[in-house]
């Protein structure tokens, strides 16, 4: 059975890891709470800019060795950046541990040099553009901006053209002072890791983190403003788009939450891509391309998204349908067998998921991160196998009666 | 369970393969993963879109949905309950030679669920009220690429690369889609679903004796049939553009190559990742990180059983678009004039890496089983692998790509202008 342990450092830092000797690979993850709320208007798209430059060099590595020494590991890395964090995570062989450790500790104090940050500004843009041409054409940011107002969870990821241009260096070393220091930051282990050793490592070499301070104060956003290159129209319009693209977002149960069990339960029962509710009248029926719904957690809130796709002249009569199925759900529940069905579909992809240290080490970094909490495989499942008819019909009354904020992209 | 603590006893627990032929011509391969709480199998046979008509292409695909509604005892949501019941992430599709059909579970379900799939692929009611509904769901398909440039180029140049017949997408065209009809539907599944050529692969928590009995027993009496061989592809170089008002230029490009198989195929693989795997490859490097060109620049290869080809992409902004594509072909084309000992390194590690951690996932063995199977005609053993990765040398990679410089790019662009492409390249 896999392990847990956890310990905190003096500096405040925090290590958790789930650790089974029976697997092939280990995985390793600094979790940092720098995410897009944690910005103000003049720092917006810093924690995703900054996850970019934490690749480009520390005191005893360039940006080419930091690369070329993930490589040499043979493993996968890379790292991502949402709302409320920041993760830097690898997937090594276990003989590797001690180079991986060591190489992600040390970019985790990166020397920000001003000519790689004019480069990866340019990476960012690019960036940007890029997922402009995708759909559904930044509808989800749009649903979010609108939905929790621009800033704070509403704030882009990515940041906007406009405060990526605008963007310094010396703004993103104050930024990086500020946010990453030792009780923000919560290093996660899973799979076939030395714990002890782990520890002993991290603590002589995050010893100086505690010494960051930011030098600049930026002001309070002036929340009657509209940050640069913000828009808060309901509507998208792309050129050229051949389906529609319709996004609501709604109330939803945050991740601490007690409800989220049933609410994803509710999901996979309404908006699941093979056997669900939208999906025999929506999709299997060939009326839409995407019809589907999921709760998205967040430390202290939630959302409810629904996601239609399909050809612009059909949208307002699938709209109708959807909401329908919803409004049928909300008066009268879901049935056991749905329900039934959904605890087998759901614990088993749990179960499967396990099977890999990478796929753990999401959960048990996050969660940690976020509510200092562990939740082991087996609590997963029996939340999941404990929620009944009951507890659906309540969520789906309190989350799904309101009419939903809804954005439009074609 | 496996009670290894270290990468190298880890190695050393590789389970054997079992291969064994059913009379009718269907192979099932089996690799028993007991540390494993799971098991995942591949079902391929030979109804890919190569054997579709051009008039009917989208046909193979069509024929992959209808047999999933409704099957032996079962209806379409019957199937999808036992589905769901059973714990099984499942998937379908089609490719340019096979229909698969796959899924992974926990390994206590692997029993019931190859019963079902075996009423999928031996007993489907192909329903023809339902013909409608899966056409209609394929055109969705078709409008969503409409919708995504990186799609729409890779799937172009796709086709430019193997000629129409083994280079075109598995969606069909709206005309295609609108022209088949139920007869169609059973010929083709007539013509292609049978034993002949099949392959079973299962890894996971099984025995290999009761999968293979098992085998026998739902699939022994399936009816054979021959099967024809690959076409030839048909492909030229070639420079398309589509005008488009979007936020980046989309550039695919591709050039022939050999297929797995290929006494070469490694050392041509080993440029590859020299050039597009990981973060210290050379596209990452070169157009990404040091000039700031792109966000997403890759390259890779592709085989078919008969004929090969590198792909490759990259996605940036209209104004610094040539300079992308000059810089990338560049770097593909000076390859081999300076390639380093420690890069070929670093692809071996990730490479050896891969197959170590293959063993954590069962539906990745299943799958790397399957298309083994299909391209050389036997199992592939991790360990023999393994060892031609080691034994590979810069040489090796050197004189492969110093014989076989690229050439005839088959180069796709979308965005609001055209680029300049070197005539020759």
């Amino acid at each position: 059975m896999p392990e847990f342990q956890q310990a905190t450092l003096p500096s405040g830092l925090r290590i958790v890891a789930e650790t089974d000797p029976r697997n092939y690979s280990m995985s390793l993850g600094y979790f940092v709470q720098a995410g897009a709320r944690n910005e103000l208007d003049p720092q917006s798209g810093l924690s995703h800019f900054l996850e970019h430059m934490m690749f480009k060099g520390t005191e005893r590595r360039s940006a080419e060795d930091v690369n070329r020494e993930l490589d040499e590991l043979g493993g996968q890395s890379n790292a991502y950046t949402s709302e409320e964090q920041t993760v830097y995570y690898a997937t090594v062989l276990p003989k590797f541990q001690d180079r991986i450790v060591d190489l992600l500790t040390d970019m985790m104090s990166p020397v920000l040099d001003d000519d790689e940050f004019e480069t990866e500004r340019k990476v960012i843009l690019e960036e940007i553009a890029k997922y402009e041409d995708q759909p559904p054409f930044g509808g989800f940011e749009r649903a979010m901006e609108v939905y929790f107002s621009p800033r704070g969870l509403g704030r882009r990821v990515l940041g906007t053209s406009e405060s990526i241009q605008g963007m310094t260096a010396a703004r993103m070393r104050d930024y990086f002072n500020l946010r990453y220091r030792p009780e923000n930051i919560v290093l996660a282990a899973s799979g076939n890791v030395d714990f002890d050793g782990l520890v002993a490592e991290i603590e002589q070499r995050t010893a100086t983190w505690s010494d960051r301070t930011a030098d600049e104060s930026l002001a309070a956003d002036d929340t009657d403003s509209i940050p640069e290159g913000i828009e808060l129209s309901r509507r998208v319009p792309i050129s050229d788009a051949v389906q529609a693209y319709c996004i609501q977002i709604g109330n939803g149960p945050s991740s601490a939450c007690g409800e989220r069990h049933a609410a994803r339960l509710l999901a996979s029962i309404l908006g699941d891509e093979g056997g669900s509710r939208f999906f025999w009248d929506l999709i299997d029926t060939g009326r839409a391309e995407v019809a589907t719904c999921w709760p998205q957690e967040f430390s202290d809130r939630g959302a409810w998204f629904n996601y239609l796709v399909c050809a612009p002249e059909d949208l307002e009569g699938n709209k109708r349908f959807m909401r329908e199925i919803i409004d049928s759900v909300v008066d009268k529940g879901v049935t056991d067998e749905e329900l039934q069905q959904a605890i087998n579909k759901t614990a088993a992809g749990y179960i499967m998921q396990s099977e890999r240290p990478s796929n753990r080490l999401f959960s048990i970094g996050s969660r940690w991160l976020v509510h200092n909490e562990y939740v082991d495989l087996d609590q997963s499942l029996a939340k999941t196998r404990a929620v009944d008819q009951a507890a659906i019909a309540q969520v789906a009354k309190k989350y799904l009666s309101e009419e939903p904020t809804e954005i439009l992209a074609m | 369970m496996s009670t290894s603590t270290d990468a190298a006893a880890g190695q050393s627990s590789q389970s054997e393969i079992t291969t064994h032929r059913l009379p009718n011509g269907m192979t099932v391969l089996v690799q028993p993963m007991p540390w494993l709480r799971t098991a995942a199998f591949t079902l391929s046979l030979r109804g890919g879109i190569q054997n579709e008509a051009a008039e009917r292409s989208g046909l193979a695909s069509m024929v992959c949905e209808m047999v999933q509604r409704g099957a032996g005892s079962y209806s379409s949501r019957d199937l999808v309950a036992m589905q769901d019941n059973l714990g099984m992430d499942r998937n379908s599709g089609v490719s340019t030679a096979t229909v698969s059909f796959g899924a992974a579970m926990p390994a206590e379900s692997f029993a019931e669920a190859l019963r079902l799939y075996a009423d999928i692929v031996r007993r489907p009611h192909l329903p023809g009220d339902q013909i409608e509904d899966a056409r209609m769901m394929m055109i969705q398909e078709l409008r969503a690429i409409e919708d995504e440039p990186t799609q729409r180029v890779m799937k172009r140049v796709r086709e430019l690369h193997y000629g129409p017949r083994l280079g075109r997408g598995s969606q069909g065209t709206m005309e295609s889609l609108a022209a088949i009809d139920s007869d169609d539907i059973r010929q083709f599944y007539q013509t292609n679903y049978h034993a002949g050529g099949a392959i079973l692969t299962v890894a996971g928590r099984v025995e290999a004796d009761s999968v293979v009995n098992l085998t026998e027993q739902v699939f022994g009496d399936w009816r054979t049939e021959a099967f024809d061989a690959a076409p030839l592809p048909v492909g030229t170089g070639v420079y398309e553009h589509i005008q488009a008002t979007s936020s980046q230029t989309h550039i695919a490009f591709a050039f022939p190559s050999i297929p797995y198989g290929h006494p070469d195929y490694f050392a041509m693989r080993a440029g590859i990742g020299i050039l597009s795997d990981g973060m210290s490859s050379r596209l990452f490097d070169r157009v990404r990180e040091k000039r700031g060109l792109c966000y997403t620049v890759s390259a890779s290869c592709h085989s078919l059983i008969n004929a090969g080809g590198v792909f490759g992409y990259a996605g940036t902004t209209p104004a610094r678009a040539q300079e992308t594509l000059d810089v990338t072909l560049g770097e593909i084309r000076k390859l081999p004039s300076d390639l380093e000992q420690s890069e070929l390194d670093r692809w071996k590690v990730r490479i050896e890496s891969g197959l170590i951690m293959e063993q954590e996932s069962s539906a990745s063995r299943a799958s790397s089983l399957a298309s083994d199977f299909y391209q050389i005609g036997r199992a592939m053993p991790t360990a023999e692998l393994s060892e031609i990765i080691e034994s590979l040398t810069l040489e090796d990679v050197r004189g492969y790509w110093e014989n076989h410089p690229p050439s005839d790019y088959r180069i796709v662009t979308l965005g609001p202008e055209k680029l300049a492409v070197e005539s020759g390249t």
